[in-house]
């Protein structure tokens, strides 16, 4: 049984696009078969931070307009087994999206994935409650800072009433909370809120703590997520993310300012 | 049941003196059954032209209480039911009625309508439980109970409204907005655990944050009316 995961925040430019990425890459570098499904129409970026913008022939809009069959549109990760996308349309709007299209496209992919990643847009419109109804899990993607936060409550409110599992009366969805962008430095000046605030304001599970990272940037700059740059702080912080969406238990990493060492003191590296 | 007393049933006085109360909640007593209390009166009514008269003003006369036998015959042809008198009813009026025995009909019939309407407001409180809401509430999300009191099992997040005609409990932070006493009664209070709300209200009295800083921000409080303005208090 797939399980479908939506990647949501309210708010946009918190990097949703770039933890659907990883959270899908890691999935599918974990064994599981996994796709993602940019639900963002009309401003696809998944594509570009994937790095297979240059081979998106038809896209999500096609499929549920029975323009083409979801073989010719599902793009194959070039880097990572396992891994397909599904881009959105460029030139089409979110209304685009019907719920019946929506939900013979999950059927479909979910006969042959284990995961299931729903980019969603940002905002609260028909687009982005496309992309989190019918979840199962939720990935919310908050910064800490007081107005993603309040969009992430607002979007915590969404799933637990708009939702597929709300209005059937199931099990509700289950929520995570990632926190990205963060700071420990300024935490600790307090011009940023501590990871403790957020988990107090959105009363949730927390899944993962991503900082603030140059390699971020570089990652969707190359079309390469970030969960494949090893070495970097975001990349590892992604990976500890996956372990814990699998059900392991992982200490968190990158909460506190990394004391200089001696000979860094010394000559001031 | 909602009883009324009345010295003077001619249908003109009844006419003058229950629009009037209506006109002040002209939902509240929409099609309620209503039952005629006879205790103050000797002479036998005009039952059908009262019935016709309840109807027009949207009301159902159902039956009597307290009548004598022929004023039940004449209730018995009219096709009204014939109750006994409630002892509670009884009870209430007794004693108003011992004390001031000379009353104008239109004195006497708004301190019924008064004590129907506190009777009708009792019933609803003892019959409808107070509202439960089992987790958080969202930004954006709005609860009202209405009627009753409202209780919230989680927090109350930033741009979220509860709204309650009773009181409100929160158990957990409030940080969006709460408004108790919403049909006006100013005795309802808001009782939370973690007092750091956008605005908080009773009976259209309100205060925003800013009033709220203090030494009860961020810890457990009571928020009451008192001489016209809020007070806060430990819960405590």
């Amino acid at each position: 049984m797939a399980k479908i995961i939506v990647v949501t925040s309210g708010k946009g430019g918190v990097g949703k696009t770039t933890s659907s990425a990883a959270i899908g890459t890691g999935l599918a570098l974990a064994g599981h078969k996994t796709v993602i499904v940019d639900f963002d129409i009309g401003l696809r970026n998944l594509d570009l931070i994937m790095g297979c913008e240059r081979r998106v022939v038809y896209d999500f809009v096609n499929v549920i307009n029975g323009e083409a069959n979801l073989k010719q549109t599902l793009i194959k990760d070039k880097r990572t087994d396992n891994l397909f996308i599904l881009p959105a349309s460029q030139t089409r709007d979110k209304d685009a999206l019907t719920r019946d299209g929506v939900e013979n496209v999950l059927n479909e992919l979910a006969k042959e994935f284990d995961f299931i990643i729903c980019d969603s847009p940002a905002g609260i419109e028909s687009g982005a409650m496309m992309a989190l109804y019918f979840a199962d899990e939720a990935v919310v993607v908050t910064n800490p800072e007081v107005s993603s936060v309040r969009d992430s409550d607002r979007i915590l409110g969404m799933l637990s009433s708009k939702s597929r599992r709300a209005e059937q009366g199931l099990e509700g969805i289950k929520e995570h909370l990632l926190l990205t962008r963060y700071n420990p430095e300024r935490v600790e000046k307090g011009e940023m809120l501590s990871v403790e605030d957020v988990k107090e304001i959105l009363a949730i599970e927390l899944i993962g703590v991503i900082p603030e990272s140059q390699a971020v940037l570089n990652a969707s700059n190359s079309g390469q997520p970030v969960i494949l740059d090893k070495d970097s702080d975001a990349g590892q912080a992604y990976l500890d993310t996956i372990k814990r969406l699998l059900g392991e238990q992982v200490p968190f990493r990158f909460l506190n300012v990394e004391k200089k060492g001696f000979i860094k003191r010394i000559f001031g590296g | 049941m909602s009883v009324l007393h009345c010295a003077d049933l001619s249908v003109a006085t009844l006419q003058t003196l229950l629009s009037a109360k209506l006109a002040q909640a002209p939902a509240f007593f929409l099609q309620a059954p209503i039952v005629l209390n006879l205790s103050d009166v000797s002479q036998t009514p005009d039952f059908s032209a009262l019935k016709s008269l309840f109807t027009e003003l949207k009301l159902v006369l159902v039956g009597v209480t307290a009548a004598n036998a022929e004023q039940k015959a004449a209730a018995h042809a009219a096709g009204l039911a014939v109750l006994q008198a409630g002892k509670a009813n009884v009870n209430t009026k007794a004693p108003a009625a011992a004390q001031q025995p000379a009353k104008s009909p239109a004195t006497e019939v708004a301190d019924a309508t008064a004590a129907i309407n506190s009777a009708a407001l009792a019933a609803v409180a003892a019959t409808m439980d107070s509202k439960v809401i089992e987790q958080t509430v969202r930004s954006g999300q709005q609860i009202y109970a209405k009627g009753t009191d409202l209780i919230v099992k989680g927090a109350v997040g930033a741009g979220a409204e509860v709204i309650a005609d009773g009181n409100i409990h929160i158990y957990g932070s409030l940080r969006g907005k709460a408004i108790a006493g919403a049909s006006g009664d100013t005795s309802k209070r808001i009782y939370c655990y973690n007092l750091q709300a956008e605005l908080v209200s009773i009976a259209g009295n309100y205060w925003l944050s800013d009033s709220l800083q203090g030494k009860f921000w961020g810890k457990s409080a009571c928020i009451k009316m008192q001489d016209d303005s809020l007070v806060i208090s430990e819960l405590v």
